[in-house]
């Protein structure tokens, strides 16, 4: 597997870049062949973390399976058990609460800004500034702490469950969300000022990575990658689920289709989940969190199809059942799978030092792509 | 004031040109008495007849399912693809499903303009597993494949680059998501 360190007869040199790297943010392993400084093509190895969860969820009831689905994209554990969830409701045919609706989409957007602001504080580290990752923990700690008091975790929450959710909000969320957003809003424009405006940055990040929107369909891409470069692909404004419909937000597109471009959606749209955020917390309906279902779940014969929009595009959740408790087959079309398989099309021809931040841009989470 | 919106298309990597069509796009996809014919799984069952009155058909689920030959795949894919009235450009699912007697693949297809999703399924001999490749349609196809290829030892006929990809090298016996693996060191059951 990891190819020799050298030079190839045509002058190339191969280098290999992690497993173990602190720039790829996991266990990544990509084989670069390199001429000069120039890339000439990057090769991903993957399954340093595959756990097999398709295999293991084939073994585990309708309950049970959510819960190990918080650890394929661990950034957005809420969304994927949010979308599982939502399978599972498909099959059984069940409405659930507009209380829990509500609470369902706050969490989603939180813990989409919490995202945001690591993967934004992760890579400024990757382009060697050091600074906004304390800024970026800053706030994520609030959302962290507002998470812990609702669902007793603060990174693999398994607060959704088929019907609702699984406990009542902590009394204290309305009052530590909207704190929250006033500290966002109070600190916001040092995100800017430290690093969006930063003329070393921008060099950085203008016109490298380039990618036109075709590509970005026929390689499947989605989420913030897809949207830098114009293709509208947000799940929540095209096949809305929960009470996406009824909100007011905007799908966040840019042009450019480089690194920059997908940079500037993701800090957009973190003000778009504050908007969605200040639009519901005052108007949490009254109700039950979650509705009643028998214990031991049964769907019926046939197979069904959720997609929603996490922190890094669209998720897929695809469930084959033959009648029992146990589902027959689970496919997780992950957001980061198709994303990474862009990195060789976009890096060809750049630098390598720009690799780096194009990888940041594209936003991976290893174990989203393992599974 | 920090906050500079990037200049779209001032640069060498990014020409006007594909700038301005990412633009049009845009516009395209937020005009909707425009280019978008959004079809109804009646319209889509209607217009894949034509191209390919071989096709049976599943329905019930919130997507038109299509059942194809595996020979008929390669050429309803290209259609499917270019067709002006269908253009599924976006593959956003490729797996497969082992059945114990046979397998079957599953293709979810998508339209970024208008906006309508099929669901094609070919089953496959579980002994000579094959098809042909569609990495040259849809170009995500070609990581997709190539897990499908170690999980299920599914062969993709002229497929660019079909090798492992998440499973050690020097991986043999049998492959992972069928049915009957079985591994006694790493459990993977309850």
């Amino acid at each position: 597997m990891f190819e020799e360190v050298g030079t190839t007869i045509d002058g190339d040199m191969i280098i290999n870049v992690g497993p173990q790297h602190p720039a790829t943010h996991g266990v990544l392993h990509l084989v670069i062949t390199l001429n000069g400084e120039t890339i000439k093509k990057v090769e991903p190895h993957l399954g340093f973390i595959h756990r097999s969860i398709e295999k293991m969820c084939e073994s585990l009831s309708y309950r049970q399976f959510i819960y190990v689905t918080s650890r394929m994209d661990y950034l957005s554990a809420h969304i994927n058990n949010h979308a599982c969830a939502l399978c599972v409701e498909k099959g059984l045919q069940v409405e659930i609460p507009p209380r829990a609706q509500v609470i369902r989409v706050l969490m989603d957007e939180l813990t989409r800004i919490a995202s945001h602001e690591l993967w934004w504080g992760a890579m400024a580290m990757d382009l060697g500034a050091f600074t906004p990752f304390f800024h970026a923990f800053r706030e994520r700690e609030s959302i962290n702490d507002i998470m812990e008091e609702t669902c007793g975790a603060r990174l693999t929450m398994n607060y959704m469950v088929p019907g609702g959710v699984m406990q009542d909000l902590h009394p204290n969320f309305q009052k530590r969300t909207k704190e929250f957003l006033q500290l966002y809003k109070r600190k916001i424009h040092e995100y800017d000022e430290l690093v969006t405006g930063n003329i070393i940055f921008q060099n950085r990040m203008k016109n490298v990575g380039y990618l036109s929107a075709e590509d970005a369909v026929s390689y499947g891409c989605s989420g913030p990658a897809a949207r830098g470069s114009g293709v509208s692909c947000d799940i929540r404004k095209i096949y809305p689920y929960e009470i996406y419909d009824k909100l007011e937000f905007d799908e966040v597109l840019e042009t450019a289709g480089d690194s920059f471009a997908r940079y500037m959606i993701r800090i957009r749209e973190m003000q778009q989940s504050i908007r969605i955020i200040e639009q519901l917390i005052d108007n949490i309906p009254e109700g039950d969190f979650q509705t009643k279902t028998k214990a031991v779940l049964k769907l019926p014969k046939g197979e069904f199809y959720t997609r929603v929009e996490t922190a890094r595009g669209e998720l897929g959740v695809y469930i084959v059942s033959e009648g029992g408790t146990t589902p027959y087959r689970i496919k997780f079309r992950s957001p980061g799978f198709s994303n990474l398989s862009v990195l060789d099309h976009i890096a060809r021809g750049s630098k390598l030092g720009d690799l780096v931040a194009m990888m940041g841009t594209l936003d991976l989470v290893i174990p989203d792509i393992d599974r | 004031m920090w906050l500079v919106a990037p200049k779209t298309g001032s640069v060498a990597s990014c020409p006007d040109k594909t700038a301005g069509e990412n633009k049009k796009r845009i516009d395209q996809g937020t005009n909707k008495k425009g280019q978008r014919i959004t079809m109804s799984n009646e319209e889509l069952k209607t217009k894949i007849t034509e191209l390919l009155p071989a096709a049976t058909f599943e329905e019930g689920g919130e997507w038109l399912n299509i059942n194809i030959e595996t020979k008929d795949w390669l050429s309803l894919a290209q259609q499917l693809r270019n067709d002006n009235s269908l253009f599924f450009d976006y593959l956003f699912c490729l797996t497969c499903i082992d059945w114990k007697t046979h397998l079957t693949m599953v293709y979810h297809l998508s339209s970024t303009q208008h906006r309508h999703n099929i669901v094609v399924k070919s089953k496959l001999d579980r002994n000579n597993p094959e098809i042909e490749t569609v990495a040259h349609i849809w170009k995500t196809a070609e990581f997709h494949e190539r897990e499908v290829y170690e999980m299920f030892g599914v062969n993709f006929l002229h497929h660019p680059d079909l090798r492992l990809l998440i499973l050690p090298d020097g991986w043999e016996g049998k492959n992972p998501l069928r049915k009957d693996f079985e591994d006694p060191i790493n459990m993977i059951k309850l």
